[in-house]
């Protein structure tokens, strides 16, 4: 069989129609039409396995964890840890002490900043990041930059959205301590070569952090393979709830990290004189951390393993092929970020109408799409639009949504064109 | 769609692709700079003010059609005005588009409730207070920047 009817078969299989059913929101109107939810890339709706898992928490099995004896605790606990196990295959990680449960991908990025960050940093040292990033892989480091005085180095891309990867070999030194890094860029898509770009880090004797928010859903993840130190995602974007995510740290690099908050479950032994601190990962764990949320990250990784990788990524290829070619139809459209290597994400413009408005007219047809500058405002300077609309697929988008983005787009070509 | 059309009426779509008033008017002595950053929408207001009148306002920078046919708006009926008068119509401005308070409104202000229409769309209230919200700190003369958020 040939690799197109091969890939037809693949596609043919993925059942989007099933996958859909799954989803409660998408069965309810919005302004009295149905959704087109195409704004996967900021957060992913929750399918009913995810929704039942948290409710469940709460009805059947809710204590603090790591603390009681007591039945209704112990239970919790062990429902918790499992999650760690099933982050750890979802990534391929090589242990489950390497997964540190966090906020999301934003508190991950700042967890290595102030652990790693502020043990290994000194002045002079050079923390490289891409032009792409998302600003939650800037901020932490220009903190990092105002305090210790360490360098910022920014990796820039073409024309097409691709990390111009002569430049970025040039740019590391001896200096380069760490290359914080997207895997998929959340305003144009782009799927980075993170493989290359960690051999490269590594062999000038930086760390690789992977900011794989976008990544995770869509292209999937082998840290081993990849050999990343530390990779950072959040569950939202990976169909879970709000609110949880983790860390991947390599299990040796972990072990060296100072804690970056104070509390409790992150402690051995604590007295006015000296406190103990936990391995990895408790050791990054203060408090009491989203107990439900992290049950729920749990289902949400049972839920995107049990799909069929090849036909996700066949129907997403899909869905972005069509799309970019319904889009590029229109008149006075840009696309922004044309790189070949991309994931299921179109950002565009219009040359007659602010993406504010294009937004508020899509939203009128119950099409639902990102508007703005996608936290990557580096990105909106160098493409110098001040912002985009961005259409964006996850498991359950099908055709039928990009057709009524299209249909969307005529009435905003009569408003404003 | 009719409710697209109580938005984005003939008025606002005119003043959004034919801004008044816009570019720095020379003489100015009063400039503030607007931010949304939820759009990116970024203006800069100037007035020349003399003798407690507004004798011209003008705008510049990039936004969408709200604000900027809002900031285009208020530049036409600003200009002429008593300082005291200009700060009173940012009041009303404020509860038109807000629906905070339903008065009728006077002739001045009539024009400006082609914009009431924001009224049902929260998000979007942002965009048409920017550039007047912009153009109090310019009369207030703040050198900080003004956020709508």
């Amino acid at each position: 069989m040939s690799d197109i009817a091969s890939r037809t078969n693949t596609l043919a299989r993925f059942d989007v129609a099933a996958i859909r059913g799954q989803f409660p929101i998408l069965q309810r109107p919005s302004h009295g039409k149905p959704v087109a939810f195409l704004d996967s890339a900021a957060s992913a709706q929750k399918p009913q396995s995810v929704i039942d898992a948290v409710a469940e928490t709460y009805e059947t099995q809710y204590a603090n964890v790591h603390r009681g004896v007591y039945e209704l605790s112990e239970r919790t606990s062990m429902a918790y840890e499992a999650v760690r196990g099933k982050t750890k295959g979802l990534i391929n990680a090589a242990h489950d002490d390497e997964i540190i449960f966090t906020s999301g991908t934003t508190e991950s990025i700042n967890l290595v900043a102030q652990s790693w960050g502020r043990a290994n940093l000194g002045p002079g040292d050079e923390v490289l990041i891409t032009e792409m990033e998302h600003h939650s892989n800037i901020v932490p480091w220009q903190l990092l930059r105002d305090e210790l005085g360490i360098v910022l180095k920014v990796v820039p891309f073409d024309e097409d959205g691709v990390l111009i990867m002569d430049a970025f070999e040039k740019m590391l030194s001896n200096r380069s301590k760490l290359v914080s890094v997207v895997q998929v860029s959340n305003a144009l898509g782009t799927i980075l070569p993170i493989r290359e770009i960690t051999a490269l880090a590594h062999a000038a004797g930086a760390l690789v952090l992977v900011d794989g928010a976008q990544g995770i859903p869509h292209v999937g993840t082998d840290v081993r393979a990849i050999n990343c130190d530390f990779y950072a995602f959040s569950g939202h974007k990976l169909y879970g709830p709000s609110g949880i995510g983790a860390l991947y740290g390599k299990r040796d690099v972990l072990a060296e990290l100072p804690p970056w908050k104070g509390g409790g479950d992150m402690i051995l032994s604590v007295t006015f004189e000296k406190t103990e601190f936990a391995a990895p990962p408790h050791r990054f764990e203060a408090g009491t951390p989203n107990i439900a949320g992290t049950i729920g990250l749990g289902a949400a990784v049972d839920w995107f393993v049990s799909l069929d990788p090849e036909g996700l990524a066949a129907h997403e290829d899909d869905l972005l092929a069509y799309g970019t070619e319904r889009l590029s139809d229109v008149p006075g459209l840009r696309i922004v970020g044309t790189a070949p290597d991309k994931a299921a994400v179109i950002s565009f413009v219009l040359d007659y109408a602010h993406p504010h408005d294009i937004g508020t007219v899509l939203d009128q047809y119950g099409v639902a799409v990102r508007t703005g500058h996608h936290c990557a405002q580096p990105v909106m300077d160098h493409f110098n639009v001040p912002a985009t609309v961005r259409a964006s697929f996850g498991a359950y988008s099908n055709r039928g949504d990009i057709d009524s983005l299209i249909e969307a787009l005529v009435e905003v070509q009569e408003l404003f064109g | 769609m009719s409710e697209l059309r109580d938005l984005y009426q003939e008025v606002i779509l005119d003043h959004s692709r034919s801004p008044r008033n816009f570019g720095h008017h020379e003489p100015s002595n009063r400039e503030a700079k607007g931010h949304n950053p939820l759009c990116g929408d970024k203006f800069k207001v100037y007035a020349l003010v003399k003798d407690g009148i507004v004798k011209d306002v003008s705008f510049e920078g990039r936004g969408c059609a709200i604000s900027t046919a809002s900031a285009s708006l208020m530049t036409e009926l600003l200009k002429g005005l008593f300082e005291k008068d200009a700060r009173k119509m940012f009041e009303r401005f404020h509860d038109v588009v807000t629906g905070d308070k339903d008065e009728e409104l006077d002739s001045a202000l009539d024009k400006l409730n082609v914009l009431a229409g924001v009224r049902g769309y929260p998000m979007r209230v942002k965009c048409a207070t920017l550039a007047w919200h912009t153009l109090k700190a310019a009369l207030d003369d703040t050198d900080d920047t003004v956020v709508t958020e």
